[in-house]
């Protein structure tokens, strides 16, 4: 169908702007300007490719479409790209981000400009590597390497306890991705093959299926993250630049739950259904013990990280449901989570930029000099709260429904996190945005730039878009998800055939 | 036609947004500079003089008891916003009525499909507008009320500086209700429900500087949310076991529903039953019932005209509605039903006793509202949803007319609300006064009123009620009626009549502009003339005729209403001029009798002021444990349990390792690269070599 390797483009493209930068002379201002802007030109040109898949995609088949495929190491491992309803959402929200992060960082970062571009840029492309990766090596390579820039990121451009956040988040992926790597050489052992494809169609062994399961487990649940291996995430979060933070809250966290839906449900159909009542026990006490601990938050980011994880918890709560709502819903809160922790997090980045502190009771009365400000992060606040008519609605509600029909309980608890989330983000909402103006230190601050207008603007509009209108995500990934749903519940019912039989 | 009347109101919110926005940007430049206070030290004066003058404003702000906001120039564009937001409503008020005839009486239903909303699987969620009767009689008093509020409050308003932001926001709350209302399924029902609570939470705090503004905001939407949890867990339900949340589908599945049973934390419930109960909690959260009505009374901090229109006739009733047009699944369970009534009566009660001794004119007439929602709900679980729909129709006439009235009274005694401090103002706003008595005379149910025809008729609808709850429903109902009468006649002795209290107020109290004086003229009208030319379509024999398929009554209990015996008939109206009596030898003939009392039963007057202290016992058992508990889990759950036997735990091992080993600056970016490589080299080698052999 394609005449051209569209997916490696958008994959590698933004290394070609890497290598442009990098080649640059001088470490000059002149040169940091030109860096930002190659990067937001390569960014940008990349969006526009990657609407090219969009475009072109045919939303009603479930395979993989645009694939490429290389032998590449001794005939076994190959270098397979494809997407499917499921990654293509993943791989647009990334390259419709990295632009807006680039832009965020126009101002706020000053040292080593060209690095801090090359780093994004190399993530971009590790990140829309992973979400198109078909070989399970390729993935692997993907999906660990992109920790490796966000570690210069945290460790350079970070905020003070950058080496503690480093380090913490270094242990919890170190173990995952040690056992993740077991089970891809156990399951190269058992089908011969690490075409992910191929393996969606191999049938294992209920035993290797657990074991596999529970390795790669390890290794998304910290990604995700999943209570209780959470507790990176807030402290990277602080540490992180905004766009740092935009990008770990926006993208990095999907990929666990991308892992969930790529690997758990199709290949360990059994396992997952087996360990369901496990993922449904860690989601609702994740989504209630992180709403808590968000309510006594003391500095903002934390606050969102915290929230974060409540949200994520919606999200594999949904996908083990197993119902074509709670997978759907799955995939559609992770894009929206995306839109708009992100949209969140550059809402704090813009007073830090002014204020230089994330401390809530530092702030106070900002809709006083901040009107747009307070307006856009209103909506935010509202699809955080998961608000009809916001795409964080569309998402909550559809796991919930999703997973109602599974386990009343679940979902009884899980929603019980409606109530908490009103309760942390409008107090948040209330302490920085309304009150009197009356901090002198607040005394002068200003509205939003038209710059940083042009960053946030768009975003409300497309989380008030696909929460009137979220027709055009649920469309791509639908006849995807409903595969995956309809293979998934063959598999458990012959199993639970197969029992009866005996 | 039906379109327009919906998306009008929004069209001029998004105009008043966009005005509203457009001006603040003008006042309010952005830069991403500050100057710290630092560099203010060493300014000029010129610039620390304008800093003195901001905080002055301020410090004003938080004194001041409404909104004067003087010293603030009015919005860029406010005449265009209001006039504008205005006009639409009118436009769309008129169409609501034509549409309220075409339905109602010439059947017209109607169903337009707009868009796909929710699609998934068996998943099918639309956005519709359907208009049946129900739906009609909501459509012309929300839009009624709406465009007469904000005409009203063009003059309410006019010295406040951010008047296109407040018309934005009631012409929002008027778009969402109307969606609630319009709605065909329950997930655009839950879409309304929502926006009205953010319409709600946005008015409210609309004086962003008070403290207590945004306390009773977000008071609002919590407890609301409260209710969303369990409406929520309905749409779940329903989905759960019909596979749809169309209404249509929904009502046709609800009969085959009445076996089945839901099983939530090893409680095998009876389906039917949970869902309407979970359902009915959005409900209570939203009409404010016993239990979820804690943020009613707070929701006075907003301005009086948001009062009038969001919590008096219009918001507060959805869930009225939502239990009137979910009624063939109310009726299929007679257990979800008698919690209704239950509810229903106890709020009635509650609130009219706690109402007896309030002195905030505000908080009188909203735990008033509160207690009339109760009514309606008793007339709900009494199965005669036509005539709780009535009194749903005339209450919002006359409580909008009271509040507004209030909002007169108020601007007239310079944003005093205590009723101790006025006294005699009949004097001074003859037409004010005039109008407040026949708001009060509908609400007291005085013969003939509106008030008179819908209240009785749920008294009525409880005495022949088959529930376990109908003689409690019936006696509660009628004691609140005396009590009714009572409080609503104190508020008007006390703030009319007697010697005035605080004569500078007196003296410069004036009656409001005619922007406000024309919406309590036709709001009066309708107290009077809802009543009686609607009886017959409401509780008539004209009900089947006109709700048709719209509600599902109890079969026969408008027959056995029309055949209770006189005395029952009676006893409302009885306790009607009881109530009255009372209050005219308290308030008038003997004004030391009130006070005596009071000293006389200090326990008994401190927990009716007090509210039966629900507020502080909230407060303890809620809210403190939640963020006792939230504390707990951060610092010790996350800090100390999680992190100190996890990653720090080990990374202290971690730590002492490597630096014994090797001695690298910042070691763990290269830690984890190093991690990494090894795996992949290993990896690598194990296909190259590994499987040579092969």
């Amino acid at each position: 169908m394609t005449t051209w390797p569209i997916l490696s483009v958008v994959t590698f493209l933004p290394l070609v702007g890497a290598a442009l930068i990098w080649l640059l002379p001088g470490r000059d201002e002149a040169a940091d300007r030109n860096a930002r802007w190659i990067a937001l030109w390569t960014t940008l040109i990349n969006f526009a490719v990657s609407l090219i898949l969009v475009a072109r995609f045919d939303s009603s088949l479930a395979g993989f479409q645009f694939e490429e495929n290389a032998p590449w190491l001794d005939g076994v491992i190959q270098y397979h790209m494809g997407v499917d309803g499921i990654s293509l959402p993943f791989v647009i929200l990334t390259t419709a981000l990295m632009p807006f992060c680039i832009a965020a960082s126009w101002r706020s970062v000053k040292s080593r400009v060209p690095a801090y571009m090359v780093a994004f840029l190399i993530l971009e492309t590790l990140m829309v590597g992973t979400f198109s990766a078909l070989d399970l090596v390729l993935f692997y390579l993907f999906f660990e390497g992109g920790l490796i820039p966000m570690f210069f990121i945290i460790g350079v451009w970070g905020g003070p306890r950058r080496v503690y956040a480093s380090f913490k988040f270094f242990l919890y992926t170190l173990l995952g991705s040690v056992l993740m790597l077991l089970a891809i050489m156990a399951l190269y052992w058992n089908a011969g093959t690490t075409d992910i494809p191929t393996l969606m169609k191999t049938a294992m062994p209920h035993t290797l299926q657990t074991w596999a399961w529970l390795a790669f487990f390890a290794s998304f649940a910290v990604k995700m993250p999943m209570w209780p291996v959470h507790t990176w995430l807030p402290d990277a979060h602080v540490e992180a630049p905004t766009a740092g933070s935009v990008i770990l809250a926006a993208i990095l966290l999907k990929m666990g739950g991308y892992g969930f839906l790529r690997f758990s449900l199709p290949m360990f159909p059994l396992a997952s259904h087996d360990f369901a009542p496990l993922i449904f026990a860690l989601s609702a006490i994740a989504i209630i013990y992180t709403s808590l601990v968000a309510l006594m938050q003391e500095d903002m980011k934390k606050l969102i990280a915290y929230s974060s994880v409540a949200h994520m918890g919606f999200v594999t709560m949904g996908i083990f449901a197993g119902t074509m709502q709670g997978v759907a819903g799955g995939v559609f809160q992770m894009i929206s989570h995306g839109i708009v922790s992100g949209a969140l997090f550059l809402c704090v980045g813009i007073i830090y930029d002014r204020m230089h502190t994330r401390e809530i009771a530092a702030y106070g009365g900002l809709v006083n000099r901040m009107p747009l400000y307070a307006f856009v992060f209103l909506v935010f606040t509202m699809a955080n709260v998961g608000l009809p008519g916001t795409s964080g609605f569309v998402g909550e509600f559809m796991t919930l429904i999703g997973t109602f029909k599974v386990s009343v309980t679940t979902a009884f608890f899980a929603t019980t996190g409606v109530i908490l989330s009103a309760a942390y983000a409008l107090w948040l909402y209330r302490k920085i945005v309304y009150g009197a103006l009356v901090k002198p230190s607040l005394a002068t601050i200003k509205d939003l730039t038209w710059r940083e207008a042009a960053i946030l603007l768009p975003l409300v509009a497309l989380t008030i878009l696909f929460g009137v209108y979220p027709k055009p995500v649920l469309d791509m990934s639908a006849a995807s998800v409903q595969q995956l749903v309809d293979n998934y519940s063959q598999a458990v019912t012959a199993v639970k055939a197969a029992a009866l039989v005996q | 036609m039906i379109e327009a009347i919906v998306f009008l109101p929004l069209a001029g919110a998004i105009i008043a947004g966009l005005i509203s926005l457009a001006g603040a940007r003008a006042r309010h430049p952005g830069g991403d500079t500050v100057e710290h206070a630092g560099h203010d030290a060493h300014h000029d004066a010129h610039g620390g003089a304008g800093h003195a003058h901001a905080a002055a404003v301020h410090t004003d702000d938080d004194h001041g008891h409404d909104d004067h906001h003087a010293a603030e120039p009015a919005a860029a564009g406010s005449r265009a916003a209001e006039l504008i937001t205005t006009a639409l409503l009118f436009v769309s008020a008129a169409l609501s009525w034509v549409v309220f005839v075409n339905v109602g009486f010439l059947k017209q239903d109607a169903l337009i499909r707009l868009a796909p909303w929710i699609v998934s699987g068996d998943l099918n969620v639309l956005w519709s507008l359907r208009v049946d009767t129900l739906t009609a009689v909501m459509l012309v008093v929300v839009t009624s009320v709406s465009s007469l509020v904000h005409l009203y409050s063009m003059g309410y308003m006019d010295e406040d500086p951010h008047r296109p932001r407040f018309f934005g926001y009631l012409s929002l709350f008027t778009f969402a209700m109307l969606m609630l209302v319009t709605s065909d399924n329950l997930v655009q029902l839950f879409f309304g429900w929502e926006g009205v609570g953010l319409a709600s939470y946005l008015l409210i705090g609309f004086w962003y500087k008070k403290p207590s503004a945004n306390a009773a905001a977000i008071k609002a939407f919590v407890v609301n949310r409260v209710g969303d949890f369990g409406f929520a867990l309905g749409i779940f339900a329903i989905f759960a076991l019909v596979g749809s949340t169309d209404f249509t589908t929904i009502f046709a599945a609800a009969p085959g529903l009445t076996d089945k049973t839901i099983n939530l934390l090893g409680w095998h419930a009876d389906a039917l039953t949970l869902t309407c109960l979970f359902l009915f909690m959005g409900a209570m959260g939203k009409s404010a019932q016993f239990l979820l009505h804690t943020w009613l009374p707070d929701a006075m901090e907003g301005p009086t005209p948001v009062s009038a229109l969001i919590h008096a006739a219009t918001m507060v009733t959805a869930g009225v509605f939502m239990v009137a047009r979910l009624s063939p699944l109310f009726e299929l369970s007679p257990d979800a039903q008698a919690v209704v009534m239950f509810f229903g009566a106890t709020t009635a009660f509650f609130a009219a006793t706690v109402g007896l001794v309030q002195n905030d004119i505000k908080r009188i007439v909203a735990y008033s509202t509160c207690s009339q929602l109760g009514y309606m709900f008793v007339a709900m679980g009494a199965g005669a949803y036509s005539v709780g729909m009535f009194h749903l129709f005339t209450h919002a006439f006359f409580k909008a007319l009271l509040f507004l009235g209030s909002g007169a009274v108020i601007y007239a005694m310079h944003h005093e609300q205590d009723i101790r401090n006025m006294g005699g103002l009949k004097d001074r706003i003859p037409f004010t006064y005039g109008t407040m008595v026949i708001g009060t005379l509908a609400l007291t149910g005085f013969p003939l009123t509106a008030g008179y025809f819908s209240k009785d008729a749920i008294i009525e609808s409880a005495a022949v009620a088959h529930n376990p709850f109908a003689m409690y429903a019936f006696l509660l109902t009628v004691a609140a009626a005396g009590l009714t009468a009572f409080y609503s006649w104190r508020l008007i002795f006390k703030t009319f009549h007697g010697e005035p209290h605080d004569v500078k107020h007196y003296e410069a109290a004036h009656e409001a502009p005619l922007t406000m004086l024309v919406p309590l003229a036709i709001l009066a009208a309708g107290s009077i003339l809802a009543g009686f030319p609607f009886k017959d379509v409401f509780v008539g024999h004209g009900v089947d005729e006109f709700f048709r398929e719209s509600l599902s009554l109890k079969a026969g209990i408008l027959d056995e209403m029309h055949h209770l015996p006189a005395t029952v008939v009676y006893l409302p109206t009885l306790m009607m001029v009881a109530g009255f009596l009372v209050s005219w030898l308290f308030y008038i003939r003997r004004p030391y009798l009130p006070v005596e009392l009071a000293t006389q039963h200090p326990l008994l007057y401190k927990f009716l002021l007090n509210k039966w202290y629900f507020d502080e016992l909230y407060e303890v058992i809620f809210v403190r444990p939640a963020k006792w508990i939230g504390y707990t889990l951060w610092k010790k759950g996350d800090g100390f349990l999680i992190d100190g036997f996890g990653p720090d735990g080990v990374s202290a091992r971690v730590l002492d390792a490597t630096r014994a080993a090797v001695k690298v600056q910042s070691g763990y970016l290269y830690h984890y690269a190093f991690a990494m490589l090894i795996g992949v080299a290993g990896l690598m080698t194990w296909f190259m070599f590994g499987l040579g052999g092969q």
